[in-house]
């Protein structure tokens, strides 16, 4: 995978995790041009298409617009199973996952990403360890290294 | 200093905002708090003020002031710390700043941190965007935690090890001796990135392939795990719809792939556990087609036997007929990459892929037309062209373009007839003409040209076409061309094919004039519009009136092209109006050099330019006949292409028709100057040299120093001597002045000088002085010819005498071979 996108229905982006290295510009161009391709799709239209020389797979979960690229060698159905486990990781860990989740906790999204994916691969194909993980590594954040703070940490 | 606004808080507060512009005020604001933060080198909140930028970035704004402060975190000792600079550098670092390399430092401390969730996000990091530097200074620390038995982190190093070798390539070998054991894990999530990790690894270096494949036996370990997965039971933890870890199971078929790819004991190996897996897997879902998918890829790239190929094919077909619009888009794409090797087991599907040319999605639209023109044959072509006729009348614009090409190869292929062959053109041009490709134009005309029979009935249904909507491009200019060309046989109502039309001779001139006129029509269309109203004039008798004042008309034209066409055409009429007829006689049949692509068009009539472009065939167009085929002959079989006799010399009504016969029996008009120039040779040179120095005096000045001339023919009286001149600034020209004389009592009259040059060679011959050689060598014929021999190669010379003499017609041939070197080298 190149990269992943998620955005609104107006085209404001939730979240762009890239496993290519390109400038800024770069992404911005490419992310303007293609939450502009996706939007334009009609509902009946299937989830893949050419875009450059990369294959876009997408899939729309409520508000939110679920895009990855892929290269050529790359297995499009099996990309809509990870879109799919994506949105089961995050549904599990907020509880009936809404947009609004992720807007305001786009680090914990980032971080669960980061559990499932590694360079574009997935890196554990059980959505149990994946969950447990970022339990895990969770209650890390609660550990306070400086004994002075009583309140539990948060941002 | 109060604290820093919570991140939520800021998401919130920016939210209300309820314009760009206070949104863009809210956000500088708190840029400026953070920036003035940072610079107070505050440690508590600097997590905080980081994790606010992160939004602000992703909303578009610049947040380049906080890569160091990144850097800060990520070597904080605090984990909420180094989650968020992690995040930070993998978000506003990349590999083409500087800065990205003081991570590595940090990376590397924790790589070996006693937290494994710290050494996983270093591993993250640094399989996410890991520069080649990096990834050279840590390889070996990944190496190490490859081999760690914690199942956490070596799935991680696995994918981390993949970065490296994708981005330094050479560091591949160092991998090796940790892979040895990797599939020997119980762990999913080791498993599957092990795979990847192999997959990398054998894609990239056919020794590691080679060495996997012998050595490490590596194929039956994966049919073994592939066979556990698909026989073992339910298992929670890994199901997906009833089907145990699709991720793992795709991965290992696709690293079977390319362990079977021209392996025929590889291939064997896996021939069972693809047939299982073929015939076992629930369809129902997209994930169990997903592994059917990546299945039939499997089994079409590695040497599988015919009837597990079958199977596949069969997967595909089934794929076709699905609901789901995504599982019939992948079959396509895989026909498509299978139909060169597989082609009859693909053609069994052909009528469900034609259907898919009427779906709605562009997507899969475009999949089923590159297809259907693979699966195109003799056999169906008749069927095949009525439904891609029918999409390309209803297909999307960006369709049209390579729809209508790929129509024309085709046609071109496999035509049935000819009249079917002309009809699909129609077709073609009438429903999307404005989308035909520049190149088709003279394709298509070639095309014409050479369906000698066809003549009638193409002019008359192009000239059907255009009268009600002349504003398709290509069509006009295919139209224009043709009805120049065919003009005659158009209001001659000659067509044998339907119903001839009644049109006279105005009512063409109408519609080009129109064309001419029209803002719709480009300039190329109003070149090839002129040009048509201009051959017109040699094929129709009452207008020409008319045609000479429309030409002088658009000799005051703003276009420059057409200017220059006009002065030309009306100095025809005017100065050269003897030369009119052959000038403007009908095109021959054009020889093609390849079918396939773009033709090429090699007229061997020795045009330079493709015909649509160079309307007025330079003097000689005519093919020689038969008769005239000794002369051409002789000189040399092989660079002489094989010379197709025109079918033109069969309508009587073509005024230069007769002109045809090169050699044969010339229709002189009888004015001396009329005949020779246009009707001797058969090569013609180039363009500039056209309507230039049609007088006969030499023109070059510089001579070439004592080419010694020569006798080139001498019998029966006729003596024929050459003399040469060569030119200082085109050393591939030479002119050659003949002169004709007479030693018998008796005039020669009707003097006709033909000469033939090899294929290499172009020859132009001007005008003779007379066509009369006195008697008794009271005088000579002189003409001059001008050779153009840019390949240098020796010359030679075939030549053609006729005269009267003494009451009876006299002909000859002869060859001569006696030029001079300076004449030619």
């Amino acid at each position: 995978m190149q990269f992943m996108l998620l955005f609104s229905r107006q085209g404001k982006l939730r979240l762009q995790k890239w496993y290519v290295p390109l400038s800024d510009k770069e992404k911005k161009k490419i992310t303007r041009e293609l939450v502009q391709t996706v939007l334009a799709r009609k509902p009946k239209m299937c989830s893949f298409l050419e875009w450059r020389d990369l294959k876009i797979v997408y899939k729309r979960y409520a508000s939110l617009y679920f895009c990855c690229a892929i290269e050529d060698q790359d297995n499009e159905l099996i990309t809509l199973e990870i879109i799919h486990r994506y949105v089961e990781l995050l549904d599990k860990y907020f509880g009936s996952v809404c947009e609004l989740d992720i807007i305001f906790n786009f680090e914990k999204a980032y971080f669960i990403l980061d559990e499932f994916l590694l360079g574009g691969e997935v890196q554990e194909t059980s959505k149990k360890n994946v969950l447990k993980a970022i339990e895990q590594a969770d209650l890390l954040q609660e550990v306070r290294y400086f004994p002075r703070c009583v309140t539990p940490f948060s941002f | 200093m109060p604290a820093p606004i919570r991140l939520r808080e800021l998401i919130r507060t920016i939210r209300t905002a309820r314009t760009q512009a206070e949104e863009r005020e809210m956000i500088q604001k708190e840029c400026a708090a953070i920036r003035s933060s940072f610079r107070e080198e505050d440690n508590t909140y600097r997590c905080r003020n980081v994790a606010k930028l992160l939004y602000m970035h992703m909303l578009g704004y610049p947040a380049h002031f906080g890569q160091l402060e990144c850097l800060k975190l990520i070597a904080s000792q605090k984990f909420t710390d180094k989650r968020i600079g992690y995040l930070g550098a993998m978000l506003l670092l990349d590999e083409r700043q500087d800065v990205h390399l003081l991570m590595t430092n940090c990376i590397k401390n924790d790589l070996n941190h006693s937290t494994q969730f710290v050494q996983g996000l270093a591993l993250c990091t640094l399989g996410c965007m890991g520069s080649s530097e990096m990834c050279r200074d840590l390889a070996g620390e990944v190496e190490k935690l490859l081999k760690t038995s914690n199942s956490y982190l070596r799935k991680k190093a696995a994918l981390c090890a993949v970065h490296v070798i994708r981005k330094v390539p050479e560091l591949m070998e160092m991998f090796l001796p940790a892979t040895k054991n990797l599939l020997n894990e119980k762990n999913h999530g080791v498993l599957h990135t092990s795979v990847v990790l192999l997959t990398e690894m054998c894609e990239r270096s056919p020794d590691m392939l080679a060495h996997f494949r012998k050595n490490e036996k590596l194929v039956p370990q994966l049919v073994r795990i592939l066979k556990n997965l698909i026989m073992s039971g339910y298992s929670p933890e890994h199901d997906v719809s009833g089907i145990s870890d699709p991720f793992l199971q795709v991965r290992i078929l696709r690293l079977l792939r390319i362990l079977g790819r021209n392996d025929d004991d590889s291939s064997e190996a896996m021939n069972d556990i693809l047939a299982q897996v073929a015939t076992n897997t629930e369809t129902s879902k997209n994930v169990g087609n997903a592994i059917l998918y990546e299945t039939v890829l499997t089994i079409m790239d590695i040497k599988s036997e015919s009837g597990l190929r079958v199977l596949a094919i069969n997967i595909l077909g089934r794929f076709l007929l699905n609901n789901d619009k995504n599982i019939r888009y992948v079959a396509l794409t895989s026909l498509l990459k299978t139909v060169q090797t597989d082609h009859n087991a693909v053609q069994r599907h052909r009528s469900t892929i034609v259907d898919c040319l009427k779906d709605l999605d562009v997507s899969i639209k475009r999949r089923a037309m590159e297809l259907s023109f693979a699966l195109v044959n003799g056999n169906n072509i008749r069927g095949m062209m009525k439904e891609l006729l029918y999409f390309l009348d209803s297909c999307e614009p960006e369709f049209k373009a390579d729809c209508a090409s790929g129509i024309f190869l085709a046609a071109e292929k496999y035509a049935p007839s000819k009249r079917w062959h002309i009809d699909t053109i129609m077709r073609v041009l009438t429903t999307a003409g404005s989308y035909v490709r520049d190149d088709a134009v003279p394709n298509l005309i070639q095309l014409i040209t050479n369906s000698v029979e066809m003549h009638a009935y193409t002019v008359q249904r192009l000239y059907k076409a255009i009268l009600g909507d002349y504003s398709q491009q290509p069509l006009v200019q295919v139209a224009a061309w043709c009805i120049g060309e065919y003009g005659d046989l158009l209001v001659s109502g000659q067509c044998e094919e339907e119903e001839p039309i009644q049109v006279t001779e105005d009512e063409v001139l109408d519609i080009l004039e129109s064309v001419l006129i029209s803002n719709m029509s480009t300039s190329v269309t109003r070149g090839y519009a002129l040009t048509a109203i201009m051959k017109l004039s040699t094929r129709f008798t009452c207008t020409v009136n008319r045609i000479k004042k429309v030409v002088s008309i658009y000799g005051s034209s703003i276009d420059v092209e057409l200017q220059q066409r006009a002065v030309e055409y009306n100095a025809l009429f005017k100065k050269y109006d003897h030369m009119r007829s052959a000038l403007l006689e009908r095109m021959p049949v054009m020889e093609k050099v390849t079918t396939n692509g773009p033709t090429e068009i090699v007229q061997t009539n020795g045009e330079t330019e493709p015909a649509p472009l160079e309307t007025k065939p330079p003097p000689s167009g005519p093919q020689p006949t038969s008769q005239a085929n000794d002369l051409l002959d002789l000189l040399g079989g092989n660079d002489i292409t094989p010379v197709i006799p025109t079918a033109p010399t069969s309508k009587p009504s073509s005024a230069g028709g007769e002109l045809l016969d090169l050699l044969g029996d010339i229709n002189l008009t009888g004015a001396p100057a009329a005949a020779p120039a246009p009707a001797s040779v058969p090569q013609i040179s180039q363009p500039p040299f056209l309507l230039d120095g049609l007088s006969s005096q030499p023109l070059f000045n510089d001579i070439a120093a004592g080419i010694p001339s020569i006798t080139a023919y001498s019998k029966n009286g006729l003596k024929i001597e050459f003399t040469f001149e060569r030119s200082n600034t085109n050393p591939s020209v030479t002119v050659i002045t003949i002169q004709a004389s007479n030693s018998t009592e008796l005039d020669m009259t009707d003097f006709v000088f033909q000469a033939a040059v090899p294929k290499t060679f172009q020859l132009q011959l001007l005008s003779p002085s007379s066509s009369i050689v006195p008697a008794f060598n009271t005088g000579t014929i002189t003409q001059v010819i001008k050779v153009l021999n840019p390949q240098k190669q020796q010359l030679r010379m075939r030549i053609k005498l006729t005269y009267n003499h003494k009451g009876s017609a006299m002909q000859d041939l002869a060859e001569v071979n006696n030029f001079p070197p300076q004449s030619w080298q």
